[in-house]
């Protein structure tokens, strides 16, 4: 199968411009004869339902919180990325495009990553239309702070609650269309198919999460905006509930999965404590602003910080090693995160480690409160620093905080083209679920742009050049066979779960597979790691389906049993994103394979023969699944290794 | 740590429901409380019971669906923290800790712990936002707002929407929840268009979800999990009223 990305032709500034003024559309009188089905309501998710709705569309959308106000978007923390320049400091949307090329390793397609650049300038203007009370200066204009991986200040934030503050934005524009009533929302529901009619994606086949009940329902076209899956890691910066089933089952039905390995490991995060630990938290990477990382120069004093003898302030300035800054001179703590948490990886495995486990770092803002006092610091960050407080028990302002990196992002997803659209005709994935602009390691503050841009100012457009077809298609029937067959095999396999009764939990399996992905896919990859990791994770696929134990019925709400239909998916995620690594003999971003490496211990690219999009088909249970290639090109900017020194 | 807990248990809407206890032993002071009813869950589980059915997601104390009761208070015996950052330090070995769901006309019970919220959706529907379409807004910088305005709008704006407000309050009021968003939208420019409609109809929907009225006890403010003040009530009172006096809908 040729994957075509459909990039279309001319400069590449002139592309996007181009595109929107040939696309086809629909007028507002055929749209309300139009459905539309968005599955989440995320950042992606929720700008996309609203502004389909403001066009005239009708809207279903799904999430399976209790709100959509509580989609994992929610916890972003740090900022968002705009090309706005309003600090008149170079910047451009050009820039944007470049940096984001060039910190997703050359992965990346120019034509959508350029895109994006140019619509981050109207997310913020949209974004302050609704509302959303970002930072400001004294004079009343809009503040902004930088990120890892780029030398202008570009990030727009509302203190350490970015996120929120965008999604309640997106979800008060979502509740207007659904007072409207060009939206109909189904909280506490979770798709568990797609339906394919005629090789078009027609429906989905979702559960009400309060009553069990197995509900059908159409539409003309499928956009998926579920989110991320580094839950597959069982410990991860994610929500609880973030998880792959909605991308994962489009897969099975045909949708290519693309670049499945590339995983991102945040340098910043609580490090792990005991086995009773569900998640672990992320502190914001807007941190390494002002924190400086470092750890022990001499070893001894390392090992008396993990014995507990010593704390941080006993060891002298001239003994500490700023890592970071002693690599990288020109980016400093402010390197990229792949770079920041290999880097990381790098001192701890040679012993420097500054706690009990010896899997922390720390990050030190005894400096910045020397130079800038304690109250600018608290105005910045203070409410991260109460959360590291209530959960370490350890006042940040006293002592530097400890952090080591964690699972955090994946820039893999569903193969999308420039439309946002899979494989499968009417079927589309916006956000964190699509693999489309980061490439193999994705930028601070740039997710919550991606995922504004393609809800707000895209996928909006490129639906249209597809749905203008359907004008005359008229409602689409649930009473068909592929509705029929969906949904019985949707409940074949919850029966099968809820009788199985075998003797162990869902997490029992989740945390087992959540350990060989870690340690054989996590930061650092090889060879005989992998295909170890895949044997081991198809025995876990076994024991699962052999002794997983789920109490209750479907018809109730039933906790163990949405694991458990999540746990399933992940489980075969895990294989795949381990073929992938394996099959990708280099090292970009945040995929490290150990034998790609040069000597100061740096990713080593292979472009010659890994400038490509890896894109998965589903070949069927027990068959190997097959990779796609598409190849990356690049007009625009130039391949190079990539430096921060 | 060992402890005792005393946990409400409920197995539908219809259901009566009843307290019931159980052991855990050997919790570490550094596990958070849901890790704790995670442990018990598992244990639970294993031995073929049901575990007990409650919201949670972010864990983090941001996305709002923890809600807890935990021994007479929202989300713990801790301040401006929610349920899922409450940590077993806070509590003593062989500790009894009673855990109930939310209590309100306004939020029924689904099961266990779990209650339904989407009242809360309903009345920001009735006019919790700005009325821009995608699209048609002016660039960001060409109104500038000063910065006292922003950060107030900010600090009204953290609502998380877990309702503990309406737990804490005995008349079940969900006036503090429904003040932030009409204060912050109140103090930004962008919310001036609609300031008058927005208030009376998000307060018609309050009053028709069941909450009940405030007596100004600051019971709601005192459990905030975010520290969302009651000025906002009283900003939202005289919002109110100004609308009323000039309202077409008298
Ligand atoms: C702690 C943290 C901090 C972050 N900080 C930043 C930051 O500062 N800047 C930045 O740019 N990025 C940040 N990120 C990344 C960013 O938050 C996410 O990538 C982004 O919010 C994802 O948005 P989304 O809309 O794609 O998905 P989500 O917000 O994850 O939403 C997924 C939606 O899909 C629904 N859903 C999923 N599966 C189903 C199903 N089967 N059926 C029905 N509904 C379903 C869910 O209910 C939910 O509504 C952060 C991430 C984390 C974890
Ligand atoms: S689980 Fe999100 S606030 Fe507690």
């Amino acid at each position: 199968m040729k994957l075509d990305s459909k990039i279309p032709k001319g400069p590449i500034d002139k592309k996007w411009s181009q595109y929107k003024s040939e696309v086809n559309l629909v007028n507002p009188a055929n749209k309300r004869h139009i459905d539309v089905i968005v599955i989440g309501t995320g950042l992606a998710g929720a700008s996309a339902a609203a502004t389909m709705g403001e066009l005239g569309y009708n809207v279903k959308a799904f999430c399976f919180q209790d709100s959509p106000r509580r989609a994992h978007s929610i916890a972003a923390q740090g900022g968002i990325n705009a090309a706005k320049n309003y600090q008149n400091d170079g910047d451009s949307v050009y820039r944007l495009f470049y940096d984001t090329i060039k910190g997703g390793d050359y992965r990346s397609r120019e034509g959508n990553v350029h895109r994006l650049a140019e619509v981050s300038r109207n997310i913020i203007d949209q974004c302050v239309a609704q509302g959303v009370p970002f930072a400001r200066e004294y004079g009343g204009y809009l503040d902004n702070r930088s990120f890892g991986g780029v030398q202008v200040k570009r990030t727009f934030y509302a203190k350490g609650q970015t996120g929120q503050q965008l999604l309640l934005g997106a979800y008060s524009a979502l509740a207007r269309q659904i007072k409207q009533k060009t939206v109909t929302m189904y909280n506490r529901h979770e798709m568990l198919d797609v339906v394919i009619v005629d090789g078009k994606a027609r429906g989905i086949i979702a559960r009400n999460l309060i009553t069990g009940e197995i509900e059908r329902h159409s539409a003309h076209a499928v956009v998926l905006a579920s989110g991320g899956y580094g839950n597959v890691f069982f410990l991860s910066t994610n929500a609880m509930g973030s998880n792959v089933t909605a991308a994962w089952k489009v897969h099975k039905k045909g949708a290519m999965f693309a670049n499945p390995c590339y995983t991102q490991i945040h340098p910043t995060c609580l490090p792990r404590t005991g086995d009773y630990q569900s998640k672990l938290t992320l502190m914001s990477e807007s941190l390494r602003n002002d924190g400086r990382v470092w750890v022990p120069k001499k070893k001894e004093d390392a090992v008396r910080l993990q014995k507990g003898e010593i704390t941080a302030k006993e060891i002298k300035d001239e003994d500490r090693d700023f890592y970071l800054e002693r690599r990288y001179p020109a980016f400093g703590n402010l390197v990229p995160r792949d770079v920041a948490s290999r880097a990381a990886k790098e001192r701890c495995d040679a012993g420097f480690g500054v706690n009990k486990t010896g899997e922390a770092v720390f990050l030190d803002f005894g400096y910045a409160i020397k130079r800038m006092g304690k109250d600018a610091v608290e105005a910045k960050y203070g409410n991260l620093f109460q959360m590291y407080e209530k959960i370490a028990d350890e006042n940040p302002y006293e002592l530097p905080m400890k952090i080591y990196p964690a699972v955090h992002y994946t820039m893999g997803g569903l193969w999308v083209d420039y439309n946002l659209m899979t494989n499968v005709p009417g079927l589309y994935a916006t956000g964190e679920c699509n693999f489309s602009d980061h490439g193999a390691n994705r930028l601070g503050a740039s997710a919550l742009m991606q995922g504004l841009a393609d809800g707000y100012f895209v996928l909006p457009y490129t639906i249209g050049n597809y749905l203008a077809d359907d004008i005359r298609t008229g409602a689409i029937s649930t009473d068909s066979k592929e509705f029929d067959e969906a949904e019985a095999n949707v409940k074949k396999t919850i029966d099968q779960l809820v009788n199985n009764k075998g003797t162990k939990s869902v997490d029992h399996f989740h945390k087992k597979l959540g350990n060989v992905m870690w340690e054989k896919c996590g930061m650092a990859r090889n060879k005989e790691g992998l295909k170890s990791a895949i044997e081991e994770i198809q025995q876990i696929k076994k024991d699962f389906w052999a002794d997983v134990l789920i109490p209750g019925t479907n018809e109730e709400l039933n906790l163990e049993l949405e694991k458990a239909l999540r746990v399933a998916d992940f489980i075969e995620l895990g294989e795949l994103m381990c073929r992938d690594a394996l099959q990708r003999e280099e090292s970009c971003g945040g995929h490290f394979r150990e034998e790609h490496q040069t000597e100061e211990g740096e990713a080593l690219r292979n472009d010659d023969d890994f400038a490509f999009v890896g894109a998965w088909e589903y070949k069927g249970e027990g068959t190997e699944p097959e990779l796609h290639k598409e190849e990356l090109v690049y007009e625009n900017v130039e391949m190079k290794q990539r430096s921060y020194k | 740590m060992n402890l005792t807990l005393k946990v409400w248990r409920q197995k539908n809407a219809s259901d009566k429901g009843k307290i019931v206890e159980y052991k855990v032993n050997d919790i570490s002071p550094d596990c958070s409380f849901l890790e704790m009813i995670d442990i018990l869950n598992n244990n639970l589980v294993e031995l073929g019971d049901e575990p007990i059915a409650f919201d949670h997601d972010c864990r983090e104390g941001i996305c709002g669906m923890c809600s807890m009761f935990i021994n007479g208070r929202p989300h713990g015996p801790s301040d401006e923290i929610t349920t899922c950052q409450l940590h077993m330090r806070s509590f003593k070995d062989g500790d009894t800790i009673f855990i109930e769901p939310w209590r309100a006309e306004g939020f029924p019970v689904i099961k266990d712990l779990t209650v339904d919220r989407t009242a809360f959706d309903r009345i920001i529907e009735a006019g919790g936002y700005v009325s821009v379409n995608t699209g048609s807004a002016q660039d960001a910088n060409n109104l500038p707002i000063p910065k006292i305005d922003a950060d107030k709008a900010f600090d009204s704006a953290t609502c998380i929407g877990c309702g503990a407000c309406v737990a804490a309050c005995k008349n079940a009021s969900a006036m503090l929840f429904v003040s932030a968003k009409v204060s912050q939208l109140a103090l930004l420019p962008q919310g001036q268009v609609e300031r008058k409609q927005r208030v009376e109809n998000m307060v018609a929907q309050m009053d028709e979800e069941g909450f009940g009225s405030c007596t100004n006890t600051g019971a709601c403010e005192a459990e905030c999990p975010k520290g969302i003040s009651i000025e906002n009530i009283a900003r939202m009172n005289r919002e109110y009223f100004s609308a009323k006096i000039s309202s077409d809908n008298v």
